[in-house]
C-alpha cells in the first residue's frame, strides 16, 4: 500500500463479507422451503427472503467494488483520495440505507421489480450516495498525476452504472414497459458496463501480480470492453423476447447474446496468457488464484451456461424457470463474487502488512468455495431441466412439477453447505488479518511487483 | 499487430455505434411494438390499481409474470384463462392463506376492490401478445 487513504478499502470490504454472510442465510431459507420446509413463512416469507437475498447480493458486489475503487483509484493516480472523512460518511450513509432496506423487505415495504425491490424513497438516497462516491473518485483521479485506461476503464464503469439506475427508479402504468426499463439496469449492468469495472480491477491485478507492462494489458483490455459492448447493448434484446417486446428482438437478442461469451472468453485468454508471460514471482499466490479463477468461472457461468438458454428457440421454454437460477448463481458468484474475492486477496495483506499469502485456511477456503458453488449450479440445472420437462413439455401444473423436483433442493442445500463453508473460512481468514496499519505504508507500492516487458 | 490507439478506437466506435442503433430499437418499441402487443390503452383503472397492488405486494417474489420474478408459485401471465375470475378470487380471499399442496402463499387483506382489481389486471394480461409464450406444453399440442 502505498498511501493512506488507502486504507478506506477495508470497511467496504468488511461490510461486504457481512452482507454475503446473511444473503447466504437467507438463500437457505428459500432452499428449505423449496424443499417443503418452510416454517418461517410467517415471519419471513418467500418473496421477503428473496427479495434480500437478492438485494444484498448486489449491495455486497457493490459494496466490493467501492472498496476496490477506492484501493484502486489512489494507486493509479498517484496520489491520496482527496477526502478520507468524506468517504466514511459516504461509507456509513451507504451502510445505514443498506439496513433500513433489509428492514423494510421485512416489513413489506419493498416493490416487485427483481433485483430493484428496494423502494423508490430508499432509491433517492441511494443514488445520492452514489453520487458522492463518484465525485470523490473522479476529483482524485482528475487532480491524480498520472490517469491511466485501467483507472479510467474502471471509473467509467461505475459511472455508468450510476446512470443507468435512474431508468429503474421511474413507475410505468404499463407492466411491460417497467419491464423493458428494468433490464436497461439489470441486464446493462451483469452484461454491460460491470465488465468495465471487472476488466478494470483484473488489469489492475494482472499488472500488479503478473508484472506483464501496463501497455500491453490495457490494449486487451480495450478489445475486451469493445467486445462487451458490441454483443451486450444489443443482447439486451435476449430479455425482450417474451416480455411484450416486438419480434423482431428474437433475431437481435439471440445474433448478439451469441456474441457475448466472447467478452468472457477474452477474459479468460487475458488472465491465462498474462499470467504465462508474468514473472510468477509474486507471492501473493490466493490473489493469483482468485484473479484466474475469475476469469475462468466467469466464462462457464456468465458465457456458456448464458450461451445455454439465450437462443429464442430454447429460451421460449426455459424463461421464467429454475434453469435461469442456474445460470444467475454461477454467472454472479464467477464474475463479480470471485472478483470481489480478487481484489480483497490482493489488497488485505498490503493494507494490513502481514503476509497471509499462502496459508492452509486460504487454500481450503478457495477450492470448498468454488467446488460448493459448481455443485449449486448442478443441483439447480437437475431441477430446472426437470422442471422444463415436467411443465413445458409433459404439461405438468406447476405444483406437481415442484413436488417431483424437492429432492434437488436437498442436493442444492448440501453444495451450499460446501460452499458456505469456504465463505466462512475466507472471512475468518479477512479477520485474522486485522486492521489496515500505517505501518504498512510502502513508499515504493508493491514490493514484490517486478515490471516484466 | 493491434495498436493500443486501434483498440482505443474499436472500443469507442463500436460502443457508440451499437448504443446508438440500441436507443433507436428501443424508441421503436415503446412507441410501436410494446403499445401493440399489450394495449395499453385498454388498461381500466381497475386494471391499473391491480398493476399497482402486484408491485406493492412483491407477488413476483414467488411468481414469474411475462416469465419474470422468482420460481416458488406458478407463472401468472394467462391465470385468467386457465383458471378463471372465481378461481383467482378464491386464491385472493382464502381465510388462512392459500396453500395448494401444503405451499403457503402470503395471506392477503384484500378488500373486495382489491380483489376485483388484481382479477382486472390478470384479464388485462391475459389479452397481450408475447411472441408464444408461455408456450403450450409440447406434449399437449396436436401432433
Ligand atoms: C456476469 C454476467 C452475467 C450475470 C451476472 C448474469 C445473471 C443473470 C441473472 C441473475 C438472470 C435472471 C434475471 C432475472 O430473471 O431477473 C439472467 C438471465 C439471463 N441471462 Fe444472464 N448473466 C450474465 C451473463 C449472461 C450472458 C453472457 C448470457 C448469454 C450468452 C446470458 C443469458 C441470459 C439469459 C438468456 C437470461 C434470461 C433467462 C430467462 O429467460 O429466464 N447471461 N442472467
Ligand atoms: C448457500 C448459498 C445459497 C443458496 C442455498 C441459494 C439459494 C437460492 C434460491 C433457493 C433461490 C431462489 C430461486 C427461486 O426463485 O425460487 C436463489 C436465487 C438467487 N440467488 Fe441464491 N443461493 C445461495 C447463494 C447465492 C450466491 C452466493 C449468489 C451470488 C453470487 C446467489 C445469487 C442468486 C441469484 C442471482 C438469484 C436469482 C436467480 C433467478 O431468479 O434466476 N445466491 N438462491
Ligand atoms: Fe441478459
Amino acid at each position: 500500500m502505498k498511501y493512506r487513504s488507502q486504507k478506506v478499502a477495508y470497511y467496504f470490504f468488511a461490510l461486504s463479507m457481512l452482507l454475503l454472510i446473511l444473503q447466504i442465510t437467507y438463500g437457505f431459507i428459500m432452499a428449505f422451503a423449496h424443499m417443503g420446509f418452510d416454517g418461517l413463512h410467517e415471519w419471513i416469507p418467500f418473496n421477503t427472503a428473496t427479495a434480500t437475498h437478492k438485494n444484498l447480493l448486489v449491495v455486497w458486489i457493490l459494496s466490493g467494488f467501492m472498496g476496490a475503487a477506492y484501493y484502486i483509484i489512489p494507486d493509479e493516480a498517484e496520489r491520496e483520495l482527496v477526502s478520507v472523512p468524506l468517504a466514511k460518511l459516504q461509507f456509513w450513509s451507504f451502510a445505514i440505507v443498506g439496513v433500513i432496506a433489509v428492514a423494510g423487505f421485512h416489513m413489506g415495504w419493498f416493490e416487485g421489480r427483481k433485483f430493484l425491490e428496494i423502494p423508490r424513497p430508499l432509491d433517492y438516497l441511494v443514488a445520492l450516495n452514489v453520487v458522492g462516491f463518484l465525485l470523490l473518485i473522479l476529483f482524485t483521479l482528475l487532480k491524480g498525476k498520472k490517469k491511466t485506461t485501467t483507472a479510467w476503464v474502471l471509473t467509467m464503469g461505475l459511472v455508468f452504472a450510476a446512470l443507468l439506475y435512474l431508468p429503474g427508479m421511474i413507475y410505468f402504468e404499463n407492466i411491460a414497459v417497467d419491464s423493458f426499463f428494468r433490464w436497461w439496469v439489470v441486464h446493462l449492468w451483469v452484461e454491460g458496463v460491470w465488465e468495465l469495472i471487472m476488466g478494470g480491477i483484473l488489469s489492475y491485478l494482472l499488472i500488479r501480480l503478473t508484472g506483464v507492462d501496463r501497455e500491453v494489458i490495457e490494449k486487451w483490455l480495450y478489445v475486451i470492453v469493445g467486445l462487451t459492448f458490441l454483443s451486450g447493448i444489443l443482447g439486451t434484446g435476449h430479455h425482450y423476447y417474451y416480455t411484450g417486446g416486438p419480434d423482431y428482438w428474437l433475431m437481435i437478442g439471440g445474433i448478439f447474446s451469441a456474441l457475448e461469451p466472447l467478452a468472457f472468453l477474452g477474459m479468460t485468454a487475458f488472465a491465462v496468457q498474462m499470467y504465462r508471460k508474468g514473472n510468477k514471482k509474486h507471492p501473493n499466490k490466493l490473489a493469483l488464484f482468485w484473479t484466474l479463477n475469475t476469469a475462468i468461472l466467469s466464462f462457464l457461468g456468465a458465457g456458456l451456461l448464458g450461451l445455454a438458454h439465450t437462443l429464442p428457440q430454447v429460451n421460449l421454454y426455459t424463461h421464467g424457470t429454475l434453469v435461469t437460477a442456474m445460470h444467475g448463481h454461477l454467472a454472479f458468484w464467477g464474475a463479480y463474487g470471485s472478483l470481489v474475492f480478487s481484489i480483497i486477496s490482493y489488497a488485505m495483506p498490503q493494507m494490513t502488512g502481514r503476509k497471509i499469502f499462502d496459508n492452509k485456511i486460504g487454500n481450503f477456503a478457495f477450492w470448498t468455495a468454488n467446488i460448493g458453488i459448481l455443485g449449486m449450479t448442478t443441483a439447480f440445472a437437475a431441477a430446472g431441466v426437470s422442471q422444463v420437462s415436467l411443465e413445458r413439455i409433459a404439461g405438468y401444473e406447476y405444483m406437481e412439477a415442484a413436488k417431483v423436483i424437492e429432492p434437488h433442493f436437498f442436493v442444492l442445500i448440501i453444495a451450499a453447505t460446501v460452499f458456505t463453508t469456504g465463505i466462512l473460512l475466507f472471512v475468518w481468514n479477512f479477520i485474522k488479518f486485522g486492521v489496515p496499519s500505517d505501518d504498512a505504508l510502502q513508499p515504493e507500492g508493491d514490493v514484490a511487483f517486478q515490471p516484466v516487458s | 499487430m493491434l495498436s493500443k490507439k486501434q483498440a482505443k478506437t474499436f472500443f469507442l466506435g463500436g460502443t457508440l455505434l451499437f448504443f446508438l442503433i440500441f436507443i433507436a430499437l428501443s424508441v421503436d418499441s415503446l412507441s410501436n411494438g410494446i403499445p401493440e402487443n399489450t394495449h395499453p390503452e385498454k388498461m381500466s383503472e381497475q386494471a391499473k390499481l391491480g398493476r399497482y397492488l402486484w408491485d406493492k405486494n412483491n407477488c413476483m417474489g414467488c411468481h414469474t409474470l411475462m416469465g419474470e420474478g422468482a420460481y416458488y408459485a406458478p407463472e401468472l401471465t394467462r391465470v385468467y384463462s386457465r383458471k378463471g375470475p372465481d378461481y383467482i378470487r378464491a386464491v385472493l380471499t382464502a381465510p388462512e392463506g392459500w396453500q395448494p399442496r401444503g405451499r403457503k402463499m402470503v395471506k392477503y387483506d384484500f378488500t373486495d376492490e382489491e380483489v376485483d382489481a388484481l382479477i382486472a389486471f390478470f384479464q388485462w394480461m391475459n389479452d397481450t401478445y408475447l411472441n408464444g409464450f408461455p408456450p403450450e406444453p409440447m406434449m399437449a399440442q396436436p401432433q
